[in-house]
């Protein structure tokens, strides 16, 4: 795209149902020279907020969208390049993109999520990226692959990345059989068998986390490396209360307060995430469901599953991440653990770190997998 | 998992889905198999407008045409009700219901109460209501006012597809009689709808625009001439909240008056007949429990009190549309006097 060295920043595609994102604030000024990862834009689409980061490395010289701005995915929101470039030639290039991008590419880089049925129960996931060692994502208890909205396109830049529904989450099959850690490592695995996979880059969060965890114990050859966000089973410790409350709550006003300490800044809990939320719980077999995993997960409490002490038994090698405001599960959980451990603790998230600080969380990740491919 | 769907389809597919789950659920009404006993009556119409269509051909005999006798036929499907069954029964437009008010007020809404909890009565009375249909006067009002007036019967007006399905599950698992109220006009309109069955509980308003600076509270069609208007006056700089009641009984009080004491400019927009409705019943609660909040006088757009017109021209100008919605946003965005008053102080 570039002529004499003039590059663009586009509206990201986030999610398989973003079609537009509304610029809420420029956090880079106009004439600072930015580099890949850095953060530019906060972008709001009807899910949420979130940060754009710089894909390309120059000064930022154009500001095209102003905030407020309704722009198209892969619309055009600045122009970066070389300070020995004229304005009069950036003027010409937002001319010519404004016009190139009326062609509207809204849905042909559109990935679509995919159903495939596994040991009875369909499973849904999404392909993004293609080639290089493959990386599997696993959310949370009550998430579904959405949850990694911000994270799985950059994580595909070189490589494919896939993230499924659990089952009883997202548009999976609502069949958890007896909730267990091991019940759901073993529906991974299959799924793993189903589409070829044998070895890949397990990355799980809180509960996805404990997953990860209990595959890399039961099939110890499966994974590449195991990259765990605010993992479940690395401690006793868990809010249950949060737990019970995102099992029983109905309505959006029950429901929001818990859904709030999933994140250390609460006003990235908007409307459309409690509606979203609501919506899967309220589809028949969901609370029985979430019912079965919270039951199985928690007892008296506490987490009725600990495998810290049976990390010395994984080969993988571990990235452990975790929000140092997580209200949910502590981030002392991540102190002490075996040596060979990665550790990063990322102090203004809570619980949602990947979606909290996606630009610092993708760039750990991504640096870990070339480390381990 | 969610796809396209019509309101009507949506509806047909909530029927659809709780027959198959529960053989206590039966149809009854005028036409609701459409041709039964008559040669093709497996692809019946289904309903004067097509909205069991189908299910005649499934359930057979749990879908009952009935002749045109709604005060037996509605006392049949209470009486059923009452008797274990789960039936789902048509009274094809609401301006019909005054042949049967005793069964429905006097019988059904008070069974729980005066047999001292111990009896149920889970009947469904689904009926279309709406002008703007060229039906004239007796087959266009919206009457879902009169029936929200009477402890024991609960009241159901959704507005969108997703609504519909999810509160119409809802309301053949509830225990109690639920009347359905289905806007004639919103049957063509789509919107993502999941495959699966699932439920909207009663008693919860939708938020259907977030918005800082006047509520819009609506119900049914209105709800989308109400987008309408928000969308036009944000053009103009006027940031609207719409709110979407979904159920008049129950009715979720703190939603709105939540809204009310965010914005303090409340527009109540009711396509029925203005007086002892909707709109003076919530404007009346904001007056109550939100006076203090109140910036400027509650605004009503309503039908003006009068039968729906039998001519196209004054049954437009009759009903509320996104123009008559957007002045009456303006007029209260607009409405200065208690801060000119203070500041002369």
């Amino acid at each position: 795209m570039a002529d004499d060295g003039i590059q663009k920043l586009i509206m990201p595609k986030w999610g398989f149902s973003m079609t537009h994102g509304r610029v809420v604030a420029w956090l880079a000024a106009e004439g600072t020279g930015i580099s890949q990862g850095d953060e530019v834009l906060e972008v709001e689409t009807d899910k949420a907020i979130g940060v754009v980061e710089s894909t390309v490395n120059g000064t930022l010289r154009r500001h095209v969208a102003e905030p407020g701005q309704e722009i198209p995915v892969g619309g055009l929101l600045a122009v970066v390049a070389d300070t020995s470039v004229s304005d009069k030639d950036i003027d010409r290039f937002v001319t010519d993109s404004v016009v190139e991008d009326s062609g509207a590419e809204s849905d042909a880089d559109a990935a679509a999520p995919q159903f495939v049925e596994v040991g009875g129960r369909t499973l849904r996931y999404l392909k993004q990226g293609d080639g290089g060692r493959p990386v599997v994502l696993v959310h949370g208890f009550s998430g579904n692959l959405n949850n990694w909205l911000f994270n799985h396109s950059a994580l595909a830049a070189d490589r494919a990345v896939y993230a499924l529904d659990l089952p009883g989450h997202g548009l999976s099959s609502k069949d958890v059989g007896d909730g267990s850690l091991d019940t759901f490592a073993a529906v991974l695995r299959d799924w793993l068998d189903t589409m070829e996979l044998s070895q890949v880059h397990l990355v799980g969060h809180s509960l996805g986390g404990a997953i990860v965890l209990a595959l890399a114990l039961q099939s110890p050859d499966r994974p590449l490396s195991c990259t765990l966000i605010a993992s479940a089973a690395l401690g006793s410790e868990i809010d249950a209360e949060f737990v019970d409350g995102i099992v029983q709550a109905d309505r959006r006003r029950q429901l929001k307060p818990y859904l709030e300490r999933l994140f250390a800044d609460a006003g990235l809990v908007t409307r459309q995430l409690v509606d979203d939320v609501l919506k899967f719980k309220r589809v028949d077999g969901v609370h029985a469901a979430l019912q079965t995993v919270a039951d199985s997960l928690i007892a008296d409490g506490k987490q009725a599953r600990v495998l810290r002490e049976r990390l010395p038994d994984i080969s993988a090698p571990m990235l452990v991440l975790w929000g140092g405001q997580d209200h949910i599960l502590p981030a002392s959980h991540a102190s002490g653990l075996d040596h060979r451990c990665t550790i990063e603790v990322l102090d203004d998230c809570g619980h949602m770190v990947q979606m909290e600080n996606p630009a610092e969380v993708n760039r750990l990740i991504a640096n870990f997998l070339r480390n381990h491919d | 998992m969610a796809r396209t769907l019509t309101y009507q389809q949506a509806i047909n597919e909530a029927l659809d889905q709780e027959m198959a789950r529960d053989d206590t659920v039966i149809l009854m009404g005028e036409d609701v198999a459409g041709g039964q006993g008559a040669d093709g009556e497996m692809d019946a119409w289904g309903g004067v407008l097509g909205v069991t269509k189908g299910l005649y051909g499934k359930y057979g005999d749990r879908v009952m045409d009935t002749p045109i006798s709604e005060s037996a036929f509605v006392g049949a499907a209470i009486g059923a009700a009452t008797a274990g069954l789960r039936p789902v029964v048509e009274l094809m437009f609401n301006d019909f219901m005054g042949v049967c008010f005793d069964q429905i007020f006097n019988q059904a809404a008070k069974f729980r109460y005066m047999f001292g909890g111990k009896a149920q009565t889970p009947v469904v009375i689904r009926t279309m209501i709406g002008a703007g249909f060229r039906g004239a006067a007796q087959h266009s009002q919206s009457l879902y006012s009169i029936f929200t007036h009477i402890p024991g019967l609960k009241c159901v007006v959704p507005a969108t597809p997703y609504d519909a399905k999810g509160l119409l599950i809802e309301a053949i698992r509830d225990d109690d009689p639920v009347i359905f109220f289905e806007h004639k006009k919103l049957y063509p309109i789509e919107g993502d709808v999941p495959e699966e069955s699932y439920t909207i509980p009663f008693g919860e308003a939708e938020i259907v625009r977030d918005g800082r600076d006047v509520t819009i509270i609506t119900l049914a069609e209105m709800v989308h001439e109400s987008l309408q208007a928000a969308e036009q006056l944000a053009s103009d700089g006027i940031d609207c909240e719409v709110i979407d009641l979904r159920t008049t009984s129950p009715l979720d009080e703190e939603t709105l008056l939540e809204s009310v004491t965010e914005t303090g400019r409340v527009v109540v927009v009711d396509e029925a007949n203005p007086r002892c409705s909707m709109a003076t019943d919530i404007s009346a609660l904001i007056a109550q429990q939100a006076f203090s909040a109140l910036k400027a006088p509650i605004q009503m757009v309503t039908a003006p009190h009068t039968p729906v017109p039998f001519s196209d021209n004054l049954e437009d100008l009759y009903k509320p549309d996104a123009a008559r919605i957007a002045d009456a946003v303006r007029t209260v965005s607009e409405y200065q006097a208690w801060q000119t008053t203070e500041s002369k102080n």
